[in-house]
C-alpha cells in the first residue's frame, strides 16, 4: 500500500515540477495545486498507512493491542487543505487579474516591475 | 501570568475582530488602528521585561503536554524579535494614517495589516514546527493582499513573482515538515532538537534540513532565491514597503536561527553552506542596488545585501557571532524601515521615485536631510551610528574564528553600500532641484507631524544604539548564549533534563 502511494507521489511530482516550470502561468497554477496535494499525500503516508481501525480508545480499560490509524496527519493535512485553498484561490484570481491587465499569461512578457518601471513610474506621476 | 506569551498575539487578533467590526466606520477604524498599535508596543514591551528576569516562558495550548499539543514559547530571542515588531508596527502604523488613502482602507488595507502583524508575531512566539508554518501561510496571505492594493500594473506584476516563489518556499516547507514527521514521529521543536540529536546522521537529515534551509532562505531572500524581493518590494505603496522591509525577511532569518541552533545545533556542512551564501548574497545584492535608480527598488537591493551579513553571523555561529547577528537585525530592522518611510516623504513630495528626477531637499529641508543622513549611513556602518557597531561585532567574530575572505567581502561590501549611500544623498539631497520642486508645506501641520513623528523615533533610536551599544548589546550577548545552549530551551519546554 506504501510502495503504491510513494509511487504516486513521485509521479504527481514530476508532472507539477514540470508544469510548474512553465512560463504560461495557468500551467503554473495547475502545478501548484498538484505539488500541494501531493504533498498532503506525502504527510498521510509519513504517519503510516498500516490500519483502518479508528483511533479511538474505550472510556474504561486499556487501550487495544491493535495498531490504530494515526489522526495527528489528517489534523495536519486538513490545516493544510485549508490554507492551500486560501492561497490557491488568491493566485487564481491573481492570474485572471494579470491576463485582464495585460492581455496575456505569458511570464516571459512580463517584467514591467523591473525592467520598465521608470517609464511606469513616470506614468504615476 | 501563565497565558502572557499570546498577549502580542491576542493583541493583533482583537484588533482584527475590530476592525472587521467597524468595516464602514473609517475613523473609528483608525482609531482602533492606533490604539492597536500602541498596545502592541505595550504588551511586547512587557513581555520583554518579564522575560528579562523569567528567562523562558511557556505555555502549552489546550493543556495537553509538550510534544503532543501547541507550544507557545518566548525565549529571550523571541523578545527581542517581538518587542522589535511592536516598535515598528506602531511606527509605521502612525505613518499608515496619513500614506493609505480611503479607497485603499476600504478596500481593507487595515485588517490585511494588523493580520501580517499577528502572522509575524504568531512566528516569534510559536514552539512547533507546523504551526510555524501555519504562521507563514497567514503572513503570507496578508502580504498578498497588501501588496495588490491598489492593482496597478506594476504590483500585479511584482505579486505574480512574489506569490509564484513563496508559495514554492511554502510547499517545501510542508514537504520537510511531513519528512520529518516520518522520521521522529513529532513536530514540537523542542522536542525535535531532542529526537534529531539522538537519530543517526544520514542523507534523510541532510535532505530535510537542506529543505527547511532552502524554504527558510526563500522566505529570508537569500542569494539564488531572492528575486522575489527587488521586483514587489518597490511597487506597493511606502507603509507596506516598510513594514515588509523591516520584518518579513528577518522571520525567515529568525527561523534559520531557529533550525541551526535548536533543530539541528550540529549541523556543520549547512552553516559552511549558509557562510558561502551569505557572501554571495552581500555582494549581488550590494552590486543591484549601485546599479539602481528607483529610490525603493535600490534599498530593496541592500535588503538583500544586510540579509547577507546576518546569515554571515549565523554561519559562523559562536555565541559571540550570534550575538552579533540579533544585533544586526534590530539594528537592520530600525534603519531599514526609517529608509523606506523617508523615501516615500521623498516621492511624495517630489512627485517621483527615480532619484534622478529628485533633487533640492538638503537647501530646502535640512531636518530631513539629517534624518535620512542618520540611517543611511548608519546602513553603510559610519561610526558612531548602529550599522558600525554592528559590523564590527561580526567582523570581530569572523576573524575570531579565522573566516578571513568573509571578512574581505564584508568590508567590501559596506564600501559599495557607502557609496550608493552617497549616490542617493547627492542625487536627492545635494543636486540642484530639477523639473519637480519639492513641497512640504501643503502637507499641513497635523498630516507633516504624522509623517515625520515615527521618522524621528526611529532615527533617535539609531542614534541611542549607536551612542550606547553597550548595554544594548549585552542584552544580545545573553540571548546569543541562551540560544547556543537548545538543552536550556528544551528542559524549559518538555520538563525534562
Amino acid at each position: 500500500m506504501s510502495d503504491m502511494i510513494c509511487w504516486l507521489i513521485g509521479g504527481l511530482i514530476s508532472i507539477s515540477i514540470y508544469l510548474i516550470l512553465s512560463p504560461q502561468m495557468m500551467r503554473w497554477l495547475f502545478g501548484i495545486v498538484i505539488l500541494s496535494s501531493t504533498i498532503n499525500l506525502v504527510i498521510f503516508v509519513a504517519g503510516r498507512l498500516y490500519s483502518q481501525n479508528p483511533a479511538f480508545i474505550p472510556q474504561e480499560g486499556q487501550a487495544s493491542d491493535v495498531l490504530l490509524a494515526n489522526p495527528l496527519p489528517q489534523a495536519l493535512i486538513l490545516t493544510a487543505i485549508v490554507i492551500g485553498f486560501g492561497l490557491l484561490a488568491f493566485a487564481l484570481v491573481l492570474v485572471r487579474k494579470v491576463w485582464r491587465t495585460f492581455d496575456t499569461t505569458n511570464s516571459d512578457l512580463l517584467g514591467h516591475s523591473e525592467t520598465r518601471y521608470s517609464k511606469a513610474v513616470k506614468d504615476e506621476a | 501570568m501563565n497565558w502572557l506569551p499570546l498577549l502580542p498575539l491576542l493583541t493583533c487578533f482583537f484588533v482584527v475582530i475590530l476592525n472587521c467590526l467597524f468595516w464602514r466606520y473609517s475613523l473609528l477604524q483608525k482609531s482602533t488602528h492606533l490604539i492597536g498599535a500602541i498596545l502592541l508596543l505595550c504588551v511586547t514591551g512587557l513581555l520583554f521585561y518579564v522575560v528579562s528576569f523569567q528567562e523562558i516562558l511557556v505555555i502549552q495550548l489546550g493543556g495537553y503536554k509538550a510534544p503532543f499539543g501547541i507550544t507557545f514559547v518566548i525565549d529571550r530571542l523571541s523578545a527581542i524579535m517581538l518587542l522589535i515588531t511592536g516598535i515598528i508596527g506602531f511606527c509605521v502604523s502612525i505613518y499608515a494614517t496619513h500614506d493609505i488613502k480611503t479607497v485603499h482602507q476600504k478596500s481593507g488595507f487595515y485588517l490585511a495589516y494588523w493580520i501580517l502583524l499577528m502572522g509575524i508575531c504568531g512566528a516569534f512566539s510559536t514552539g512547533d514546527l507546523f504551526n510555524l508554518y501555519v504562521w507563514f501561510e497567514v503572513m503570507l496571505i496578508a502580504s498578498f493582499v497588501l501588496l495588490v492594493l491598489g492593482n496597478h500594473k506594476m504590483q500585479l506584476d511584482g505579486a505574480m513573482k512574489y506569490v509564484s516563489l513563496n508559495l514554492v518556499a511554502t510547499i517545501l516547507m510542508l514537504l520537510a515538515i511531513a519528512m520529518l514527521y516520518a522520521m521522529v514521529g513529532t513536530l514540537n521543536m523542542a522536542d525535535l532538537g531532542l529526537k534529531l540529536k539522538a537519530y543517526p546522521l544520514t542523507g534523510t537529515v541532510t535532505t530535510v534540513v537542506l529543505l527547511l534551509a532552502i524554504a527558510f532562505a526563500i522566505k529570508s531572500a537569500l542569494f539564488p532565491l531572492f528575486f522575489w524581493l527587488p521586483a514587489s518590494y518597490h511597487t506597493t505603496n511606502v507603509t507596506t514597503a516598510a513594514i515588509f522591509a523591516g520584518m518579513l525577511t528577518k522571520v525567515g532569518v529568525y527561523a534559520l536561527i531557529r533550525l541551526t541552533t535548536l533543530i539541528l545545533p550540529d549541523s556543520h556542512y549547512i552553516l559552511s553552506l549558509l557562510l558561502f551564501i551569505a557572501g554571495i548574497t552581500m555582494l549581488t545584492g550590494v552590486l543591484g542596488a549601485a546599479s539602481e535608480f528607483h529610490f525603493r527598488r535600490l534599498l530593496s537591493f541592500h535588503i538583500i545585501s544586510q540579509i547577507g551579513y546576518m546569515v554571515m553571523g549565523l554561519a559562523i555561529h559562536t555565541s559571540f557571532a550570534l550575538a552579533g547577528t540579533i544585533f544586526y537585525i534590530v539594528h537592520h530592522i530600525i534603519v531599514k524601515t526609517n529608509l523606506f518611510l523617508i523615501s516615500g516623504i521623498c516621492s511624495k513630495t517630489g512627485k517621483t521615485s527615480d532619484i534622478r528626477n529628485l533633487g533640492g531637499f538638503y537647501k530646502q529641508y535640512p531636518y530631513l536631510a539629517i534624518l535620512f543622513f542618520i540611517p543611511a549611513f548608519s546602513l553603510a556602518g559610519v561610526p558612531p551610528l548602529s550599522g558600525f557597531w554592528g559590523k564590527l561585532i561580526l567582523l570581530k567574530a569572523a576573524l575570531n574564528s579565522s573566516h578571513y575572505i568573509i571578512t574581505a567581502i564584508a568590508l567590501m561590501v559596506s564600501l559599495l553600500t557607502l557609496y550608493s549611500m552617497t549616490k542617493i544623498w547627492t542625487q536627492v539631497f545635494w543636486k540642484e532641484q530639477s523639473s519637480h520642486a519639492p513641497s512640504l508645506e501643503s502637507f499641513g501641520a497635523i498630516k507633516l507631524f504624522v509623517t515625520l513623528f515615527p521618522v524621528i523615533i526611529l532615527a533617535m533610536m539609531t542614534l541611542t544604539i549607536g551612542l550606547f551599544p553597550q548595554p544594548v548589546f549585552k542584552i544580545m550577548l545573553q540571548a546569543a548564549e541562551q540560544i547556543s545552549h537548545p538543552e536550556w530551551y528544551i528542559h524549559a519546554v518538555l520538563e525534562v533534563e
